[in-house]
């Protein structure tokens, strides 16, 4: 029998850190989706690169810096095609092609090339024992030579070109260094720090030659020299180029991938073909690119999201900080520290203990930090940097650092350093700091995720978040960086909307004061941000378990009318599809005239509002529209509004299908139910677009085959165009269509935002994916809508008018005659 | 002296939530906290007159419905950043019913 499912194929091109660490993170979230090949140039499993400078300064053997050995591609099932490099990728076909010539299918494509060492064009540049620092083979090429030969010349001062002489140095070279500026990593350090970084190192009988320009390499079979700019010459056996790399995009711009200065990539970590994705060093990403890890497990996190088809995550950058792994030399730099007019400086300097600081502070906040011989504020201060922290307050004592602040919530390195192993950091999942400490050793951990799925720590309420971030950092020093942090929900909490959603869904909190005790709510019940937001999450999550707390709604939608400024109430009756009768509108006129209401408007909406009613009068005057058949028009709602129409095929000649009919089955399917933010929806009968059908939140286009479907439009403080969704054919699948998206909105926008905004979030691809391209999960999401229904449907109006429900909140309580 | 009058039964009043009561001088907003403690104040905000018996009660405030002034139920003080006050009366529980004491500045303004 055939019933093994056809898997799709996913072919990843470059076996170095972001690739595998993406493949890892797919593997978390859908082990069985894809066949997966790996294609690397090199010959070997998936090291670490980032330690290829201890193994170079001997502290280290390749074997340590193993991520990933053979094995575990075989036992994840993952065909590694180890020392094989991929030439050509046809996109015609969808097929790699390898060295061999040979060709490999693929659904779905993972570049992740890394970069390469920039080599001058210098005369000479190909001769023997001249080489970059990038990979195992370079090291082993530079540890040969430390054993036959002496003298080294490094060109580059940065951080690579420091590390790999620091390296040279140790296996017993004479080296030197040579750098174009007069100030070392001058990316990372001003003139300063610099200098007391390089008086250290030459202390350690490092020789610096700079400024100074190379301008040949000299040799014959081998080279045996450097000539400089100013004639002078010197002796060398070995040249390390150090000065950059240039991101590896070469296959992919040979493929018609558009590039700049790297693959460029959108917040899904695709590129302009939406098969192929990539990560790591070989990307640009709104505009920057990448050379450190951290920022590439976030990417490859993201891309891991996408390619696992459960994602909704974007990769918005992030800040990074950098430091020197060159041991005995403390040295952390963050941020941005060029000076500038609108930026003030804290420096410290102590040149008896070596010990320079300097922060930069621009409106209040640290923008950026240069540190050197005392780092151990580091991640201090830049997590005020990634937080935007205002500073101004502490800004007498800044420099001297958290523990001199009495900063208790984040001097936490240095408390984190002195807690004992058994300290309890995570409450929820009871995880004590040795068990994070050791996890981040033994299994290599980087990120805040990782230490989340390895050991649950900050993985539940995520208000140990922090702590556990002061772990990592304290673990790992200035290797570990993180994005930038999501915004909170509000003032009464540090956690985002996401972060709530999700916790609601794991733990299964099914009230709000359950909400705000696990996830540690910072005020008694909240505010008027935070309640009605979790009592809509509540709401949309556990549909006919979860009671509405009328006490957490907007006062319109608790009487089910909107306030007006005078403390009077509107109402506005459903007109479905703006379609009324002439007994309807007796009876709103019949209303209107019995409680004196002063104003009666036609409405944008295409139906008829009743202005100026007392609250008092409301259940009556509910109880009367009910009377004539007419229901709450939830013109207050954060729900479903208007389905605006045009009279379409029954009537107008240029219509092309049932327009109205289909605008009034929208709106009798969905009223009633409950969304993150209003939502309004327009049926057009052709594209001449009476019905303003492309300015909603959702708008059906008809045409003579089908109908279009289109959404996240505005038109309010923001105008905005809606985008095309797809085209369907049937009355049925529209109605499908769009209440599949309007679920996966209920289920993932944040409260108050519009359709717009979450589409702008999300990405149109990513919800055209999973609402039109995969039927299945359409339909999970349609029957996930029509099941909240069955709670919804109820007439708000007719149980307050007629089945007491609330009465109290129409009367006053008390009525007294003064004297 | 303060004169107290009976205007209820605290179980009337939702808990985070408010009722009115009617005086020639205008409503006077009665209010519940989630501990059951209550406070009265003039129905009025000191921004453009908002009901604030309509507002979402939380802790001892309540945010205005029309603007989102927060007022403070204990003084009618608004919250920094915004400005401005509400008059407040005595108001106390016993026994599970309410009693308010109106002072006359209610019916001044
Ligand atoms: C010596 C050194 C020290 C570093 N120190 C730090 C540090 O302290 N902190 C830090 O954050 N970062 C550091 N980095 C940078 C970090 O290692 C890189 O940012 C990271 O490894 C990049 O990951 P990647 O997956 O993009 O590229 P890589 O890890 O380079 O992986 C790309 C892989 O793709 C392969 N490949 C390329 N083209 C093809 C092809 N056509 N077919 C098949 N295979 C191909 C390559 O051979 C390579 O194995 C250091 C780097 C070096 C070299
Ligand atoms: C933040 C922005 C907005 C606010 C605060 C706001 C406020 C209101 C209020 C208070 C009402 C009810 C009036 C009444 O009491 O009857 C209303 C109705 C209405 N508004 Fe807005 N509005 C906003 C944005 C928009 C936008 C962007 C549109 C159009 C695209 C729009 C179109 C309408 C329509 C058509 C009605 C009539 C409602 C109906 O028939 O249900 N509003 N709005
Ligand atoms: S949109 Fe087309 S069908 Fe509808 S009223 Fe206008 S012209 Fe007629
Ligand atoms: S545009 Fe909307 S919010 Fe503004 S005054 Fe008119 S009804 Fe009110
Ligand atoms: S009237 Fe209360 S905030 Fe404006």
């Amino acid at each position: 029998m055939l019933d093994k499912v056809i898997k799709q194929k996913l072919v990843v091109i470059g076996n170095g850190m972001a690739g595998i660490r993406t493949v890892e993170a797919l593997l978390e979230r859908a082990p069985d989706l894809y066949d997966i090949t790996v294609f690397g140039s090199e010959p070997y499993g998936n090291y670490n690169r980032i330690l290829l400078s201890p193994v170079l300064a001997g502290e280290k053997t390749v074997d340590d810096i193993m991520l990933n050995t053979v094995d575990w591609y075989e036992d994840n099932n993952i065909t590694l095609r180890k020392g094989e490099t991929v030439n050509m990728i046809d996109r015609r076909t969808f097929e790699v092609v390898t060295e061999a010539g040979e060709r490999v299918p693929y659904d779905r494509l993972l570049i992740a090339t890394g970069s390469n060492p920039i080599m001058l064009p210098l005369p000479g540049k190909e001769l023997p024992g001249v080489i970059g620092f990038r990979d195992i083979y370079d090291v082993d090429r530079m540890i040969k030579a430390s054993t036959d030969y002496r003298n080294a010349v490094v060109i580059g001062g940065g951080l690579l070109g420091l590390e790999a002489a620091n390296g040279l140095m140790k296996r017993g070279m004479n080296v030197t260094v040579v750098h174009l500026l007069d100030t070392l990593m001058e990316r990372q350090l001003d003139p300063v720090a610099g200098g007391l970084l390089r008086k250290s190192l030459e202390e350690r009988g490092m020789v610096f030659k700079m400024p100074a320009q190379t301008q040949a390499i000299l040799g014959e079979d081998r080279v045996t020299g450097v000539r400089f700019g100013d004639g002078t010459e010197l002796p060398a056996d070995l040249v390390v180029m150090a000065v950059g790399i240039r991101p590896n995009f070469e296959l992919a711009k040979k493929a018609g991938l558009y590039c700049e200065r790297g693959i460029v990539v959108s917040d899904t970590m695709q590129t302009y073909d939406g098969r192929i994705y990539a990560v790591g060093e070989c990307v640009q990403h709104r505009r920057q690119t990448y050379g450190l890890v951290a920022p590439l497990f976030d990417q490859a996190k993201v891309c891991a999201n996408h390619l696992a088809m459960k994602g909704f995550a974007t990769y918005d950058g992030s800040v990074t900080s950098t430091k020197l792994k060159v041991t005995g030399i403390d040295l952390f730099s963050a941020g941005d520290f060029a000076p500038g007019p609108d930026k003030e400086e804290i420096v410290l300097q102590d040149a008896n203990r070596g010990v320079y600081k300097r922060i930069i502070l621009k409106d209040k906040k640290i923008v950026g930090a240069v540190l050197y011989g005392d780092t151990i504020d580091g991640p201090w201060y830049f997590q005020h940097l990634r937080d935007g922290t205002d500073v101004s307050h502490m800004r007498e004592r800044l420099v001297f650092g958290a523990a001199n602040l009495g900063d208790g919530r984040v001097s936490g390195q240095n408390s984190v350093a002195a807690m004992s192993d058994e300290t309890e950091i995570c409450g929820c999942n009871g995880v004590c700091k040795g068990a994070i400490v050791k996890a981040i050793s033994d299994k290599k951990l980087f990120t805040l995720d990782d230490v989340r799925a390895h050991t649950k720590a900050s993985s539940s309420c995520g208000s140990c978040t922090g702590l556990v971030e002061q772990v990592l950092a304290f673990t790992l020093g200035g290797d570990y960086s993180a994005a930038p942090k999501v915004k909170p929900l509000c003032k009464c909490t540090d956690h985002s909307h996401d972060d709530v959603r999700r916790v609601i869904v794991e733990q299964q909190l099914k009230t709000i004061p359950a909400v705000m005790r696990f996830m540690e709510w910072k005020t008694l019940n909240g505010c008027h941000s935070c309640r009605p937001a979790l009592n809509y999450y509540l709401l949309a999550t556990w549909p006919g378990e979860y009671r509405d707390d009328q006490q957490s709604r907007f006062i319109n939608e608790r009487v089910h009318a909107n306030i007006q400024k005078d403390g009077t109430y509107s109402v506005v009756p459903r007109m479905w599809g703006g379609v009324t009768t002439p007994s309807e509108l007796r009876a709103i006129a019949d209303v209107a005239e019995k409680f004196n209401i002063p104003t009666v408007k036609v409405t944008g909406g295409q139906r008829i509002d009743l202005l100026g009613v007392k609250k008092e009068d409301l259940p009556a005057v509910w109880a009367d529209l009910n009377d004539a058949g007419m229901v709450s028009g939830h013109a207050y709602a954060k729900g479903l509004r208007t389905v605006k129409t045009c009279v379409g095929s029954e009537w107008c000649r240029f219509g092309t299908q049932d327009s109205t009919g289909l605008g009034v089955k929208l709106e009798k399917f969905m009223w009633g139910s409950w969304t993150p933010a209003k939502v309004k929806l327009g049926v057009s009968g052709c594209p001449r677009n009476c019905a303003e059908a492309t300015c909603k939140d959702v708008g059906v286009v008809c045409v003579d085959s089908g109908y279009e479907i289109h959404f996240a439009g505005a038109a309010g403080l923001h105008i905005k165009g809606t985008e095309f969704l797809t085209k369907v054919e049937t009355e049925d699948e529209c109605l499908e269509v769009i209440v599949a998206l309007t679920q996966l909105y209920r289920e993932e926008g944040w409260y108050l935002e519009r359709m717009y905004k979450w589409c702008d979030r999300v990405g149109l691809e990513q919800i055209r994916k999973r609402v039109v391209d995969d039927i299945a999960n359409r339909k999970a999401l349609f029957a996930r809508f029509a099941y909240s229904q069955q709670f919804a449907q109820t007439d708000p109006w007719a149980e307050r008018a007629s089945r007491g429900v609330d009465r109290n909140e129409f009367a006053p309580l008390a009525e007294l005659e003064l004297a | 002296m303060t004169q107290w009058i009976e205007i209820g039964a605290l179980a009337d009043i939702p808990r985070l939530g408010s009722r009115v009561v009617r005086t020639p001088g205008g409503n006077i907003a009665v209010f519940r906290t989630e501990s059951d403690e209550v406070f009265a104040l003039d129905d009025r905000c000191p921004h453009k007159g908002g009901p604030l018996s309509q507002g979402i009660v939380h802790n001892k405030r309540v945010t205005c419905p029309l603007h989102n002034f927060v007022i403070e139920l204990a003084s009618g003080q608004a919250v920094a950043p915004d400005e401005g006050c509400t008059h407040t009366h005595p108001a106390k529980v016993e026994n599970g019913i309410v009693w308010l004491s109106v002072r006359q500045a209610a019916a001044v303004s």
